[in-house]
């Protein structure tokens, strides 16, 4: 097989590998994105009560970062991959003796990243916090909002504003942390990239291709985000 | 805030839905690895090739229940079992004492040597401790081989792998002295472009069988002795009606299935 | 901004009774402390010396392994962010453009490819290499996980270092000159003690990263912390050599987070008022 040209190797089609890494990149995009509003609420309330005063609210929130933040991402996912099901099966066994449970490697991935995205998201939400005057909130309750209509119509929306920039951050960390989860199976860029490198030889032509995929991924973020901005900045010009 | 406690559960509960399937009994779900050429391969359109995969899908006929294949790398594939990923191994498991704490195991279905791959300009002379002192041997993690490997070879580096084409890639590019697996294995590799850097060195011997076992078998998780006795019936079936001989002379020019037992 | 940092806030008062909030956080904290018992417990349960006879001295020489790596490698890769970082904040097109490719690349694919494509992309071109006299040096699995991460460290110390100096006011430079110190005087004496304040907290940062990413080497064959549990996991099934690995990464982590906090205290010390 390593006779064939290279051309042969990145057509699209059956003896081609394109379509397997298209493929790839789909659920590397899948995946990203599945995560990213999980991450993003998680990272909100963990902010929250990071900023609470609430003494135990703190600190659990405080542990929670700390944990996730400190666990390479790899040893997560490997605790969660094989620990979960365990667990798990333990628990469901007291009920239903028969069942198995299959934590599929694409949930496992996205819970896992969630965990890691969030930690890091809590950060960069607690400092947009920090940077929103407390006459905000205090304006808001005055015309008679309540708790959580303050929190939505006045302070919501300037601290998506404010965090933008970090959590753009956050967001290309996690569209490379996705990476990760084809070593536990996920037939995600790097994983069938990897296939066809073991089975056809040209490791770097095939690891090329995986990073020139996540290259062009984070190109079309930085359009996507871009576009963001200027959309937050004409709703902010049209106050 | 309760809306978003709404929210919040209802998201948990989703996940929670997604997460939990439960093993349908309808239908088979085999596990293999796909990196093991010639027993179980991938194709470049995805598909699960080779002689694991054909006495699979023989033992499913002949159990006449519907089978799907799911990949699984080496390293996760006996957890990935117990978690009901799938519902049986059939990826050239030996049969060791150590994984029947884990697993049960049909009969073998075939059974064939370890032996030692070396670059032909290599001055090894044989496989015994002393020869390969000092040198790097490459072995698939969790294998037999890397077993007898990591035991025997005490005086050697023994570095693990993932997979068999990743030692054989290394093999050929001069970062390994030696490589140990499957004969069969070896002998594929060697037959291809890239193999032709290499020779057999040799089999190990003895080749202990509470290292190496009585040969390949189907595992399934514990307890799931209705599986086994199914599988070995199967087994006996196909070596019976010839199916067995038909797929074996497709992969191999002699017998694989070793001594009957 | 500044504003709101530097108000003076009134002391909320204290809540009392079970409002919602006390609620919600003593049952989170007490997830949390059931959580650890749970781990504590089981850690004591499937206690077992033979495990920990057999693979405790390999973690040791693993963590040994992780660390050599990283010092390595940072210390590498702080040389190469000079020269890169100079070539961001260069005049020059070419050079700009150059360093800025440098850094979009390494920053923008996942380490675990570039680590890939070092080892095994390389290792397809051992003839090239090897004419070169490069390949001894590839041959080698450390290796090629110290010169993925210094490459990919690099990257990342050059924005920081880019970003330090120039969170330093021209006015410093402008000043300086006008003393007659040279530019690289300045550099020295006036800019970069600034500017290594600002960056001794994304420096630490990039470390941390760097002690959690040195974990990916274990697919690469090293046996490093990450690389002797998967070979102990792998031995035994038991998911006790994940959880090891976890808890000393955790206190690896920890202490230098806290260790960072610390110098950044210590040496910022003068700009308290």
């Amino acid at each position: 097989m390593p006779a064939q040209s290279i051309w042969t190797l990145l057509s699209w089609g059956p003896e081609g590998w394109l379509d397997d890494i298209a493929y790839g990149a789909l659920i590397t995009i899948a995946l990203a994105l599945a995560t990213l509003p999980i991450g993003l609420t998680i990272g909100f309330f963990i902010a929250l009560a990071k900023q609470s005063e609430e003494p135990s609210l703190r600190l659990a929130a405080n542990i929670y970062t700390t944990v996730f933040r400190g666990l390479p991402e790899l040893v997560t996912l490997f605790l969660f991959f094989f620990g979960m099901p365990i667990l798990l099966q333990h628990l469901v066994r007291y009920f239903r003796p028969d069942t198995t449970i299959d934590v599929n490697s694409f949930v496992a991935g996205m819970i896992v990243l969630a965990l890691i995205f969030s930690s890091y998201a809590s950060e960069v939400f607690l400092s947009a916090f920090r940077a929103i005057p407390k006459g905000q909130y205090e304006g808001g309750y005055a015309i008679g909002l309540s708790n959580w209509l303050t929190m939505r119509k006045v302070i919501v929306p300037q601290l998506l504003r404010i965090a933008f920039p970090g959590l753009e951050n956050c967001w290309l960390s996690l569209l490379k942390d996705t990476s990760l989860v084809s070593v536990v199976g996920l037939a995600e860029t790097l994983r069938n990239a990897s296939i066809a490198a073991r089975v056809t030889k040209h490791a770097f032509l095939f690891f090329g291709v995986a990073s020139l995929v996540f290259l062009g991924l984070a190109v079309l973020s930085s359009f996507a985000t871009s576009a963001i901005l200027r959309s937050l900045g004409r709703r902010e010009a049209q106050r | 805030m309760r809306i978003s406690l709404r929210i919040a559960l209802a998201a948990s509960a989703a996940l929670l839905t997604l997460g939990v399937a439960q093993a349908q009994e309808k239908t088979l779900r085999i596990g293999t690895e796909g990196a093991y050429p010639p027993f179980n391969n991938l194709t470049a359109d995805g598909q699960l090739v080779g002689f694991d995969i054909d006495i699979a899908k023989a033992l499913c006929d002949e159990m006449k229940v519907k089978c799907t294949f799911v990949a699984q790398d080496w390293d996760g594939i006996i957890p990935a079992l117990q978690a009901g990923k799938f519902d049986a191994i059939v990826a050239s498991m030996s049969i060791t004492p150590e994984r029947m704490e884990k697993v049960d195991f049909s009969h073998k279905y075939y059974n064939t040597p370890s032996a030692l791959a070396v670059p032909k300009d290599s001055t090894l002379k044989g496989v015994t401790k002393e020869d390969l002192a000092g040198k790097t041997i490459g072995v698939a993690t969790t294998t037999t081989h890397f077993n007898y490997a990591s035991k025997t070879y005490t005086d050697s580096t023994v570095k693990g792998y993932p997979s068999s084409p990743e030692e054989q890639a290394d093999l050929a590019n001069g970062r390994l002295d030696a490589i140990e697996d499957d004969i069969v294995v070896l002998q594929q590799f060697l037959d291809s472009p890239d193999g032709a850097c290499c020779k057999i060195l040799g089999q190990p011997s003895p080749q202990p069988v509470e290292i190496f076992g009585p040969g390949a078998g189907i595992a399934v998780r514990k307890g799931e002795t209705d599986l086994v006795n199914k599988l070995n019936s199967a087994i006996d079936a196909i070596r019976a009606n010839g199916k067995y001989k038909e797929i074996n002379d497709k992969y191999f020019k002699f017998d694989v299935y070793g001594a009957e037992s | 901004m500044s504003a709101a940092a530097t108000m003076v806030e009134r002391p909320p008062p204290r809540a009392r009774g079970w409002p919602r909030r006390r609620i919600a956080g003593y049952a989170l904290v007490c997830l949390w402390i059931l959580f650890g018992i749970g781990i504590v417990s089981y850690l004591v349960l499937a206690w077992n010396p033979e495990f920990f006879a057999k693979y405790a001295p390999a973690y040791l020489s693993g963590l040994g392994v992780t660390l050599a790596l990283v010092s390595i490698s940072m210390v590498l890769g702080a040389i190469l962010s000079v020269p890169v970082a100079y070539g961001r904040m260069s005049k020059n097109r070419i050079l700009s453009g150059l360093a800025y490719c440098y850094v979009y690349f390494f920053r923008g694919t996942p380490l675990l490819v570039q680590t890939y494509l070092v080892y095994y992309g390389l290792g397809s071109f051992r003839v090239e290499l090897q004419s070169v006299g490069l390949w001894d040096f590839f041959k080698d699995a450390f290796n090629c996980g110290v010169f993925a991460f210094a490459l990919n460290t690099a990257a990342y110390q050059a924005e920081i270092l880019r970003g330090a100096i120039e969170s330093v006011p021209r006015g410093q430079w402008e000043g300086a000159a006008s003393l007659g110190l040279h530019k690289l005087q300045t550099l020295r004496k006036i800019i970069l003690p600034q500017a290594l304040i600002v960056a001794l907290r994304p420096y630490g940062n990039e470390l941390i990263l760097m002690v959690k990413a040195s974990a990916i080497v274990a697919i690469i064959t090293v046996y490093d912390l990450m690389g002797n549990a998967k070979l102990a996991f792998a031995n035994s099934f038991d998911i006790q050599a994940y959880i090891w690995v976890a808890l000393v990464y955790l206190v690896m982590v920890e202490i230098l987070r806290h260790g960072v906090e610390w110098i950044e205290r210590r040496i910022t010390v003068h700009l308290k008022r």
